[in-house]
């Protein structure tokens, strides 16, 4: 315990001190890597906390993106209206899809959310006039413009995203622990128990599903921002995949595990792309390796028990 | 009603290869619990082992045995040293499988190269069919007639012979088919090995149309995922419903609407996942 402790505090103080440390380069790859664990957390709040496997989670963290660029180039419409546009967006289409996945479970759920998130990623792939297709929508203004901040720059963006992250990881930390994040474990423990109980156990599941939908709907807006464009890649099956494998490498059903995951998955990508053109095959073994080597994830290695 | 012969003779095409690729996934799935994201590559990977050999012998039905044959003996090898450790985690399975549709979309890359290709047409086939104001090519007709066959010598393996007996006892309940003395794991290796050859004949057949790019893999994937779904996860019949189903909705969509194709999907997967979740011929 004494030991993940430290690693806690030790990442909290790198991540605040870091633009007066870092070069220009890494404060980027640290804004990546905060929005991106703020995504992964979302999902573990369905994969880790209520078991449900969702394969498509990165089509809500899209859309919501989507939502933003098409609000913003097309509409011209003022910063807190994206922002609001993107979670009502994300979260209308959370309950939609929960409707449809919230009664199945384990690997039914896995294949009925990958399916959908694939049609998602279709439409976005497809719909030329709105989505502008393959190219995408580029001219999302920058978020200290669009809002009107005093200040500009890549270290005010980060500390924002920083911000967001956190207030966002300590309302993840609260529900999880609450009753109703208690209900969600007892659901991923066994359901039949929970519902002889007494829990509406299918309101629960949807309602985690929301949840979830809309901390991932954040996520999609501060990743439009930050790349001034969207396109068909934030969502296609590869990167719900490569969220997947960042809670599953970190270790779900923790809220640090995702965050490590997403850390290691970015710097990966990066450092991999500087050296060589072959990081698909890099990332198809990493895959296999952590599988391998740590199905429980990096953070509950050690741990007999579950969290 | 010209145009609805046609349109309908291209869904079946659809259907034809869909059921190909599907058949394996829900076999996959009913025995082993495996949500198979590679099976999209093994289709991609049988165009590009048939492009080989085609090049060098110009015999369609050679590239067709050898695409099976090297794709099968993939398939074995996965699940025999990668999947079958992780029998009773599905999760760990899909990553795994995750994992290897990226290596083998990098690795298809690097030994053919990004340049998109399509098979040559097989020669007595090149035509096509006329019929009052309907044209339709012969070798998509004969594409249709092939993956009819394979249907049925799959539902004659499934309900005539020991093998299939076998293979339904181990869909409906694996610990007491293993218990009857049933080899579940070596069955498991047998029908992830013949679902991957039959993803890679399906490549083959819709070689000289599709064709073989990088990305064919999960272009095809949803639509097979989706098939499996409205079919029913583990059902032979129910691969062939759907696959019809799918066929002719993305099919007619992509005519109709090709905006919004993909997205015609979603309508029909919906209803059947609220009427009956477990999929038309699934069982919970």
């Amino acid at each position: 315990m004494g030991v993940r402790r430290l690693v806690v505090v030790a990442l909290a103080v790198v991540l605040l001190v870091a633009p007066f440390v870092f070069s220009s380069y890494w404060v980027g790859l640290l804004t990546e890597i905060t929005i991106l664990a703020m995504l992964a957390m979302s999902l573990d709040i369905l994969l880790g906390y209520t078991g449900l496997p969702s394969l498509g989670h990165a089509s809500l963290f899209g859309v919501a993106a989507y939502a933003v660029g098409v609000f913003s180039t097309t509409y011209h419409m003022g910063f807190w209206s994206c922002v609001l546009g993107g979670i009502v967006v994300g979260v209308l289409l959370s309950a939609a899809i929960g409707l449809v996945v919230s009664h199945v479970r384990d690997v039914y759920f896995l294949m009925i959310t990958l399916a959908i998130g694939m049609v998602l990623w279709g439409l976005s792939y497809r719909w030329i006039p709105v989505t502008g297709g393959d190219n995408g929508l580029s001219g999302i203004p920058r978020l200290e413009v669009h809002a009107g901040l005093p200040f500009a720059g890549p270290n005010t963006f980060y500390y924002i995203a920083l911000a967001v992250f956190a207030t966002s990881a300590l309302a993840i930390a609260i529900l999880v622990r609450s009753p109703f994040g208690l209900t969600l474990r007892g659901i991923r423990e066994n359901e039949a128990r929970m519902k002889s109980l007494g829990f509406n156990t299918w309101l629960h599941c949807y309602l985690s599903f929301i949840v979830s939908g809309f901390f991932a709907s954040v996520a999609g807006i501060l990743w439009a921002y930050y790349n001034g464009f969207v396109s068909p890649t934030y969502l296609d099956l590869t990167a719900s995949s490569e969220l997947f494998l960042m809670v599953t490498l970190g270790g779900p059903s923790t809220l640090i595990g995702p965050v490590l995951g997403a850390g290691a998955i970015v710097l990966l990508k990066n450092v991999m792309s500087a050296y060589t053109a072959r990081w698909l095959l890099i990332l198809g073994i990493v895959y296999i390796v952590a599988i391998l080597a740590a199905p429980r994830g990096v953070w509950n290695l050690g741990d007999r028990g579950s969290g | 009603m010209t145009y609805l012969v046609t349109q309908t003779l291209n869904g079946l095409f659809s259907a034809a290869l869909l059921f190909l690729i599907a058949s394996g996934l829900t076999l996959a799935f009913g025995v082993m619990k495996i949500v198979n994201i590679a099976h999209g590559s093994f289709y991609m990977l049988g165009v590009y082992v048939a492009y080989t050999v085609i090049m060098r012998t110009q015999s369609l039905l050679l590239g067709a045995i050898a695409a099976m044959l090297v794709v099968g003996a993939l398939g074995f090898v996965m699940q025999r040293f990668f999947l079958r450790r992780f029998g009773n985690d599905p999760l760990a399975q899909m990553m795994m499988t995750m994992g290897f549709a990226l290596l083998f979309r990098d690795a298809a890359l690097m030994i053919w190269g990004g340049d998109p290709f399509t098979l040559q047409y097989p020669g007595p086939l090149r035509g096509s069919l006329e019929a009052g104001d309907v044209v339709f090519p012969l070798y998509r007709l004969f594409v249709i007639f092939v993956a009819a066959l394979v249907g049925v010598a799959l539902w004659a393996i499934n309900e005539k012979t020991l093998i299939g007996a076998r293979l339904r006892a181990t869909v409906d309940d694996p610990e007491m088919a293993s218990a009857t003395g049933i080899n579940v794991a070596r069955l498991s290796g047998l029908v992830f090995a013949a679902g991957a050859a039959l993803a890679a004949f399906g490549g083959v057949m819709g070689g000289p149309i599709l064709g073989g790019y990088a990305g064919i893999d999960f272009d095809l994937l949803p639509l097979a995922f989706v098939v499996v779904i409205i079919g029913g996860m583990g059902s032979l019949k129910g691969a062939l419903v759907g696959s019809i189903v799918v066929g002719m909705i993305d099919n007619f969509g992509k005519a109709l609407a090709p905006e919004l194709s993909y997205f015609t999907l979603f309508a029909p997967m919906v209803v059947v996942l609220a009427v009956k979740p477990t999929g038309l011929y699934g069982r919970a």
